[in-house]
């Protein structure tokens, strides 16, 4: 073999501008992303997960459960139902995020972009980005499906965009609340596992599926106060118009100030726990 | 950007009392290092002793608790920024992304070291030519085999033209010929100008690559030198033959006793016995057969040969380079002593 010249050194001496740190900051932030969505395609299980999935949510519980679920909706349980799937789906989502991370971390990868002249933080935020992108596909081909079912939209574009939009915000959340515990956790059969035990509760003690009046008193209370109620009902009234389901004012500022806590308390605790990953 | 004081212009490396520890455990005791540019530094040691806590503060993954290091004139601590533009580090295939090809995977690193679109591409170009990856580069990197993935590894380490390179146990489980391969192109890179610091439990691998060594042993570094010189200090030529029938060990120790300098060695599983006999070489030989024939022992492959570094480990620590280790990976053996190792894997089945 023929000599390997590798001491050219490409970077120059001394520290780069802070304008240039973050303009690197946003290019490397856009490589891990294209990076993560080149591998999620290329894996069929992912697309799978991410696809095949919430569409069989969609068709079984339009078709199977639907039927014993009443629901005094315009337009009957599937209107009731889509808005609830999409939150469902939009924070089973991020199943993928925290496996994904302690994949990493475990398998050395975090390291050796650590050990990289690259943005620190654009290891988390390309995740963040690439798995908020899976998700807003996941929900258009929801909307697609729901639309093929009788699902359909009785209060304009705007709003029928804004209720996609917040899916995808609290997505986003569930998402920083899964990559702290990718990373926490580390390993990826126990993240699973943990997973489903925040996440199932979560999204079906809620008014998701079904009127809450119909479940016990006690998880009622509950039901009420679990944000993805807030969520899903806020995502309701922008679907269907505040008028016929629950309205949509306080539903969404408490939405949005569930949303505005989670970021604030498990962003930083992700990017610590990222720091510290080892 | 100041320059380290003391960072020393021919130095790329220099550690001083660096101290490490998690809880109760003790990784580094106060650790000192230093590499020249443009050589080859061997850390030798079982798992265990310390030597990827080493790496990890080196490259700014971690943080050390006290003492210092300095990579190509940049404290690891306080300029860790400058040391990461510096240095490439490569080992088991962690910067490997598997569902992406060669290619791919070369021009992503190539774009996170901030090389423009075009540039990235020609890198990558570059660097599967030089690794010989060309024909998969456009196929998935889990279809290829250990060697291959290793050596894509190695290939993205080098994408930011690092003037340090540090290798992680760069040939642990790949099989001799990649390992070969890998020896090539670790020398091919020192050819170029490039440091490297090179950790391995291999004796043979520091003895083939490395110009100085290090041992390190529970944090502490207990020798350093060159492969002669960690040679010289076990003492001479050393005798060394395998007694087939177990039973005639004692016999065959006791008959050889008064031809060399020391105490022989004897190894009850495999047979193997040696003893150190100084500069008295041909001399020793021919009394060991003597010896031994007069006694009535059947050896083979007697021989005489310069001292391994797998005897200076044992003198250094009085336990083998891999006791340490778990069960599955003794593979250290490899090479010279592979047939040793089979050997003795064969005497643990059968007792």
């Amino acid at each position: 073999m023929t000599t390997i010249t590798a001491s050219a050194g490409v970077h120059g001496a001394g520290d780069p501008s802070l304008r240039t740190r973050f303009g690197w900051a946003v290019t490397d932030t856009l490589t891990i992303t294209r990076r993560n969505l080149l591998v999620w395609m290329r894996v069929p299980a992912y697309l799978m997960f991410t696809v095949i999935q919430p569409v069989m949510f969609v068709l079984l519980f339009r078709f199977v459960f639907g039927g014993a679920i009443p629901v005094h909706v315009p337009g009957g349980y599937v209107n009731f139902l889509l808005p609830g799937i999409i939150a469902q789906t939009a924070a089973f989502a991020t199943f993928g995020t925290a496996i994904a991370l302690a994949q990493e971390l475990k398998k050395g990868v975090i390291d050796r972009f650590r050990s990289m002249p690259m943005a620190r933080s654009a290891v988390l935020a390309g995740r963040l980005v690439a798995d908020t992108g899976r998700m807003l596909v996941t929900i258009l081909i929801i909307v697609g499906v729901g639309y093929a079912v009788g699902f359909r939209f009785m209060n304009g574009v705007i709003p029928a965009i804004g209720m996609v939009l917040l899916a995808t915000v609290f997505g986003l959340a569930i998402c920083c609340i899964s990559a702290y515990t990718g990373l926490a956790i580390g390993d990826e059969e126990s993240v699973q596992a943990f997973g489903l035990i925040w996440l199932f509760p979560l999204t079906f003690l809620s008014s998701a599926f079904v009127p809450i009046p119909t479940m016990p008193g006690w998880l009622q209370a509950f039901a009420y106060h679990n944000p993805v109620t807030y969520v899903v009902n806020a995502m309701r009234a922008l679907a269907l118009g505040s008028s016929l389901v629950d309205p949509l004012g306080p539903n969404l500022w408490k939405s949005l100030v569930w949303i505005a806590g989670i970021f604030v308390v498990f962003l930083p605790l992700a990017v610590r726990a990222y720091r510290r990953a080892s | 950007m100041s320059q380290v004081s003391g960072g020393a212009g021919e130095l790329a490396i220099l550690v001083e009392g660096l101290t490490k520890s998690f809880g109760d455990v003790h990784a580094l005791r106060g650790i000192d290092l230093s590499v020249p540019r443009g050589t080859v530094l061997g850390v030798l040691g079982p798992n265990g002793a310390g030597k990827t806590t080493a790496v990890r503060i080196l490259t700014t993954l971690l943080l050390p608790d006290g003492g210092r290091a300095v990579v190509e004139g940049h404290d690891v601590v306080r300029e860790a920024a400058a040391v990461r533009r510096s240095i490439g580090l490569a080992g088991q295939s962690a910067a490997i992304q598997e569902e992406l090809t060669g290619r791919e995977n070369l021009e992503i690193i190539g774009r996170l070291y901030h090389l423009s679109w075009p540039r990235a591409r020609s890198r990558a170009v570059e660097l599967l030519e030089q690794f010989g990856l060309s024909d998969a580069a456009d196929r998935a990197a889990k279809t290829y085999s250990g060697g291959m993935q290793r050596r894509l590894d190695l290939a993205a380490s080098l994408v930011g033209q690092p003037q340090v390179l540090f290798l992680d146990e760069p040939t642990t489980g790949l099989d001799p010929r990649s390992r070969l391969g890998m020896w090539d192109i670790i020398r091919s890179l020192v050819a170029g100008g490039t440091t490297i610091l090179l950790t391995t439990q291999y004796l043979d691998e520091a003895d083939e690559l490395a110009d100085e060594i290090v041992v390190i042993d529970h944090g502490q570094v207990i020798a350093a030198g060159t492969s002669e010189e960690l040679k010289s200090r076990v003492g001479g030529d050393v005798v060394e033959f395998t007694v087939p029938d177990r039973s005639r060990i004692t016999g065959a120790v006791a008959a050889i006793a008064e031809i060399g300098d020391g105490e022989p060695h004897a190894d009850p599983e495999t047979g193997v016995v040696s003893i150190g006999v100084g500069s008295r070489g041909s001399e020793a030989l021919v009394d060991a057969v003597r010896s031994l024939d007069a006694a009535g022992i059947e050896i083979r492959d007697l021989s005489l040969r310069r001292p391994s570094l797998d005897d200076v480990f044992l003198a250094l620590t009085g336990h083998a380079a891999e006791e340490e280790e778990l069960g599955g990976r003794r593979r250290g053996r490899r090479g010279s002593r592979a047939g040793r190792a089979g050997r003795e894997e064969d005497a643990r089945a059968t007792s």
